[in-house]
């Protein structure tokens, strides 16, 4: 199924692009569809929507958004939200794809909230959020091990993410501060070099 | 007490944070929600993140019932504007510059300096995760076993995080 699903991708240079015209409506109805279904993470959600589906974006055009999404704050999904609603329909784009991305799962956690305020204490809801909360850790530590195959290219860059947890962790510095210092160490190692 | 100006100004700050993803934050978040405002107990946040996991959209709309239990209806959209408020603006004003900072030299410095400071954020945010998630070999084993499927195999997480639920619900008291 995966290898139908890139196949159009890597064609993309011969498949029309079909972003012109593009109603505020419409954007606003692919970002609720993509809050309300992508359950397990967003973004082969939001690929097979807007490259694949919508083929609002090539394939080069939504790597190189997510790449500016990972690397400014904010969420992936809401950055992608306001990149992509952006190049659509301007500013208004912008405001409903981020909208449309939001409002289910924030619906959603709201009742879940009144829900665990009131049955958050039962004996099956305790058991069964321990087993949630340890599911969480494994899945954070799956994601930490694929960026960092991804992305860390030599030894120093294992010293900044270990001095990163230690100063958090250990020194209870704030992450800002930690940000700030270990990010600036880390940038200036990575400093343009002449060739 | 009104809670509102104080939520605003906290998810306001958190926002900045999340760079890399939601779970950066964690560690303030913790400090800020749990140990100076008292808004909800260490385990709760705990229980509301992994939850989180669950629900479709932006992984983090577990801030929503932290803003409810603290200013009601009002708290939880507010908390939504101040989380997703200034880093939608940043990005809606930096992202199209920064396409076309493509030739300039310290850009693609910032973005290699910066992949191994938020993967170290993002670990932190897991270790305080942990200390509130892990008491024992039941649940080390769950985490370690959701790691390993994860990383072998291309299963849905959310779907991972939900039989932990159920194998949680059956096997704890």
């Amino acid at each position: 199924m995966s290898d139908t699903e890139t196949n159009p991708g890597l064609q993309q240079t011969t498949v029309e692009l079909n972003a012109g015209g593009v109603s505020i409506t419409r954007i606003f109805l692919e970002f609720l569809t993509i809050g309300a279904t992508s359950f397990g993470g967003v973004v082969p959600y939001l690929r097979g929507s807007l490259v694949s589906k919508q083929r609002w974006l090539s394939d080069k055009e939504f790597v190189e958004m997510l790449s500016i999404s990972q690397s400014l704050p904010g969420l992936n999904a809401t950055n992608m939200a306001i990149l992509v609603g952006q190049k659509l329909k301007g500013s208004s784009g912008a405001i409903v794809a981020v909208l449309g991305i939001c409002l289910p799962g924030s619906v959603l956690m709201f009742i879940v909230g009144i829900f665990y305020r009131i049955h958050g204490d039962h004996a099956w809801a305790t058991g069964a959020l321990k087993g949630v909360a340890a599911a969480s850790v494994g899945l954070v530590l799956s994601t930490v091990v694929q960026l960092s195959k991804k992305s860390l290219e030599e030894r120093l860059d294992y010293v900044f993410v270990i001095l990163t947890v230690v100063a958090v962790n250990r020194l209870h510095q704030s992450v800002l501060v930690t940000l700030v210092v270990v990010g600036a160490m880390a940038v200036l190692w990575h400093r343009p070099r002449q060739a | 007490m009104n809670q509102l100006p104080a939520l605003a100004r906290v998810f306001a700050y958190l926002s900045l944070l999340t760079v890399g993803g939601g779970m950066a934050a964690f560690p303030e978040m913790k400090t800020l929600t749990v140990d100076v405002h008292q808004w909800l107990t260490s385990s709760q946040l705990v229980h509301l993140y992994s939850v989180g996991q669950m629900a479709p959209g932006p992984n983090m709309m577990m801030i929503v019932p932290i803003g409810d239990w603290a200013g009601g209806l009002l708290g939880a959209i507010l908390v939504l504007v101040a989380f997703f408020g200034p880093t939608a603006l940043l990005t809606f004003m930096v992202g199209r510059w920064w396409t076309k900072l493509e030739m300039w030299p310290w850009r693609s410095s910032i973005q290699r300096g910066l992949a191994p400071v938020s993967i170290g954020l993002l670990l932190a945010g897991c270790f305080t995760l942990a200390k509130g998630a892990i008491f024992g070999l039941e649940t080390a084993a769950i985490a370690v076993g959701v790691l390993l499927i994860l990383l072998q195999t291309k299963i849905n997480p959310a779907l991972l995080v939900l039989g932990a639920a159920v194998v949680g619900m059956l096997s704890f008291d």
